[in-house]
């Protein structure tokens, strides 16, 4: 009884520490304007967001975050559970008007085109603005069928062979092609789950978007899966613009070029990968990145 | 397992994991015991239905030799002749002895008014047949067709039973003759409803049940599924769906002769149409499943993971590519499941039927939605108030064949849901 109730205690003692170092930051911060420090701007971007802010409800889960989406990089976006990165991600293709009660105000442009704008349509918009999802979700159809849904529907092609050509380039871009080439017919939900996740990503790539947006795309995948993803990754930024979302250090460090750091709805931090995980600027994002909490 | 006393907590748990064992064999054992009572329920229906019943799918007929006397087919119209005579004058050469005017009603009796009517086909289909002599197996009353199965005790006092002992001496007569046979009720199958239970059919029932279903499917499932839809995947989630949502819940409750009583005023006495038609009865058996339906397609399109949407909504589908390429055939088998549960439900309804006159009592079978018809359930109440003897037996009999269509259209159900079932 006594042991117990000592592992307890100790339990304890042992994370006080911890809360006591998040409370006196959040406190701290809370006074705190936060302005956005390190170069959220960069020179001839994809994409321009400034001062978007997003709303639950009553709840505001994004606070006036301004950044810069450049040609041809890998953006990181990193921080703890709930800090609102899938949130602004998801405002990138307006995946957030599914979202029952979520409003967003602010400018985000796609190459200055404002993609909240009046005439603009939400169905070309997620055509250029790609996005790859947490869990590998193919659709319950055939390999095949599943990079050739979005070609057809957007109408892409003309005729069955420009189909095949489409999918084919796309499972090879994706990496996929040599394992999947002999079992197309076959339901993409009978590959593995690192496999799956490519399959994922040739079906997005498969519409020709400018911007891939990816939400934590190996959070469910073991370390040789998330290897794969993260070769190709690196490959698909020669093509597009890839914006990552990720709880993993690491893998943030590994593929990307800029990384951004977001606490509790604020972009805290943006620069240079190698700059953020060496030299950060802000306090919290030292914090965040040498693990003290998140 | 070194020191199995020092750990005080491990102590706590083995103390108590006797009681945890202890509750799951007990719940278990409720288990049990409750599909085993209800599977003993099930089994006594069926034993009491089919032990009463299945006697109704055989039919007592009696050979007779037939004079198709020229004199009778004097008329133009064949149809007019007198065929009772026939069958009289047949039976009365049969048993010269009987003379005595109650003696020859009661001969006579023996055999069924259908008779006639079997004679009068013949000679439509083979006037040639005119001043032959044919033997011919007719189907007799309904008393003998119960004394021959055993339904009337020949020990009993004369005058308790339908069947008297002159009568039992006939019927004895031709059984030593080979005159009597029990065959297949074929007649159970293809005729319409009768006031004599040996000329009583089911398939008056079935063909208007058949036409009713088919009103209430065509009706009820694009409906339900296009309500489901637009409610679950388009309409916005404010007050108003809200109230939508209750009431749609409310009318799955409504007892169903409240819906047979709307049907009655809106259909029949408002819009005018056909009373006692399967067209009326299709209509409220609609407005009796819809609430079924549409509250089975809103939680199989629940059912379909938010992930399936995403991911066509991130390629860029719009909304109705979304539903129609991805949320829909996942959700169909569910859907296709609640439809068929619907169905079975609007088979077995007699309630609101009873209301909008599909109780009438019709021996024509139906050709067509605005033809009067009754359905099987209906049948099957109006048989069960009969007093014949013999309709008992088609009371069940009616039941099974009910019970067949029911097992098969949730045959059905399991069949199209295995065949369009998605696994991942």
């Amino acid at each position: 009884m006594e042991s117990l109730f000592q592992t307890a205690e100790s339990g304890i003692l042992a994370t006080a520490p911890k809360e006591k170092i998040l409370s006196e930051v959040t406190s701290k911060t809370l006074h705190k304007a936060r302005e956005t420090v390190g170069d959220p701007f960069v020179e001839n971007p994809r994409m321009t967001c400034r001062e978007v802010n997003v709303y639950y409800g009553e709840k505001k889960a994004i606070n006036n975050v301004n950044i810069d989406i450049a040609r041809h990089e890998v953006i990181a976006m990193i921080g703890p559970s709930g800090c609102g990165k899938s949130t602004f991600l998801r405002c990138l293709n307006r995946m957030n008007d599914t979202i029952e009660g979520c409003r967003v105000t602010g400018d985000i442009r796609l190459d200055g085109m404002d993609i909240h704008d009046r005439n603009v349509d939400v169905v070309p918009l997620r055509a250029r603005v790609g996005m790859v999802f947490q869990k590998p979700n193919p659709f319950p159809k055939s390999i095949f069928d599943n990079v050739a849904y979005g070609p057809k529907i957007h109408g892409l092609v003309q005729n069955k062979s420009e189909l095949e050509e489409i999918v084919e380039a796309s499972l090879k871009k994706a990496g996929l092609w040599e394992e999947a080439k002999d079992r197309l017919n076959q339901p993409g939900t009978g590959l593995s789950g690192g496999q799956q996740q490519r399959l994922c990503i040739a079906r997005a790539i498969a519409v020709s978007p400018e911007v891939i947006l990816m939400d934590e795309p190996c959070s469910a995948l073991d370390p040789i899966a998330t290897a794969k993803i993260e070769e190709l990754i690196a490959e698909l930024c020669e093509h597009y613009s890839i914006v990552i979302v990720t709880h993993s250090m690491q893998q943030a460090a590994r593929v990307s070029q800029r990384t951004a750091y977001f606490h509790l709805g604020d972009l805290i931090e943006v620069g240079k990968t190698d700059r953020i995980f060496t030299n950060p600027r802000h306090q919290l994002t030292e914090d965040y990145i040498t693990g003290r909490f998140g | 397992m070194d020191q199995p006393a020092t750990n005080p907590a491990i102590d706590k748990v083995n103390r108590g994991l006797k009681r945890r064992y202890r509750a799951e064999r007990r719940f278990r054992l409720c288990g049990a015991t409750a599909v085993f009572a209800a599977l003993c329920f099930l089994f006594i229906l069926f034993f009491s239905i089919v032990s009463s019943g299945y006697k109704a799918f055989q039919k007592t007929f009696i050979q007779i030799d037939v004079f198709f006397d020229p004199a009778e087919f004097t008329n133009e119209n064949l149809a007019t002749a007198n065929f009772p005579a026939l069958i009289k004058a047949s039976m009365s050469s049969r048993f010269p002895e009987v003379t005595a005017r109650r003696d020859k009603k009661d001969l006579y009796y023996l055999i069924s008014p259908g008779a006639s009517f079997q004679l009068m086909k013949l000679i439509k289909n083979n006037p040639a047949l005119i001043g032959q002599k044919e033997r011919i197996w007719v189907s007799a009353n309904d008393d003998v067709d119960m004394l021959l199965k055993g339904n009337i005790d020949r020990t009993r006092p004369e005058s308790e039973r339908r069947i008297n002992d002159k009568q039992l001496a006939w019927l004895d007569t031709l059984a030593g003759e080979g005159k009597i046979k029990k065959t297949f009720n074929m007649a159970f199958f293809t005729l319409g409803d009768s006031r004599e239970p040996e000329q009583a059919g089911i398939w008056g029932a079935t063909c208007g049940s058949f036409y009713t279903l088919l009103i209430t499917l065509s009706l009820s499932f694009p409906i339900g599924v296009a309500a489901a839809v637009y409610l679950e995947e388009f309409a916005p989630k404010n007050r108003w769906t809200d109230i939508i949502e209750v009431n749609i819940n409310n009318l799955a409750a409504v007892p169903s002769i409240v819906y047979g009583l709307l049907g009655l005023a809106v259909f029949i006495n408002f819009f005018g149409m056909p009373r006692s038609t399967p067209v009326v009865g299709g209509l409220v058996l609609t407005l009796m499943t819809l609430p079924i339906i549409i509250i089975a397609s809103r939680a199989s399109l629940k059912s379909v993971p938010p992930s399936i949407r995403e991911a066509a909504l991130g390629i860029g589908a719009s909304k109705m590519q979304m539903v129609a390429h991805h949320v829909l055939p996942l959700a169909l088998p569910g859907m296709l499941t609640g439809t068929i549960i619907g169905m079975a439900h609007a088979l077995g309804e007699t309630a609101p039927l009873l209301m909008v006159g599909m109780v009438a009592f019709i021996v024509d079978i139906p050709q067509g939605f605005t033809d009067p018809a009754t359905v099987l359930p209906v049948q099957i109440y109006l048989w069960s108030d009969s007093p014949e003897r013999a309709f008992m037996e088609k009371t069940s009999a009616a039941i099974m064949v009910l019970l067949v269509f029911l097992f098969l259209m949730n045959a059905v159900a399991i069949f199209l849901r295995k065949r369009f079932e998605i696994k991942w």
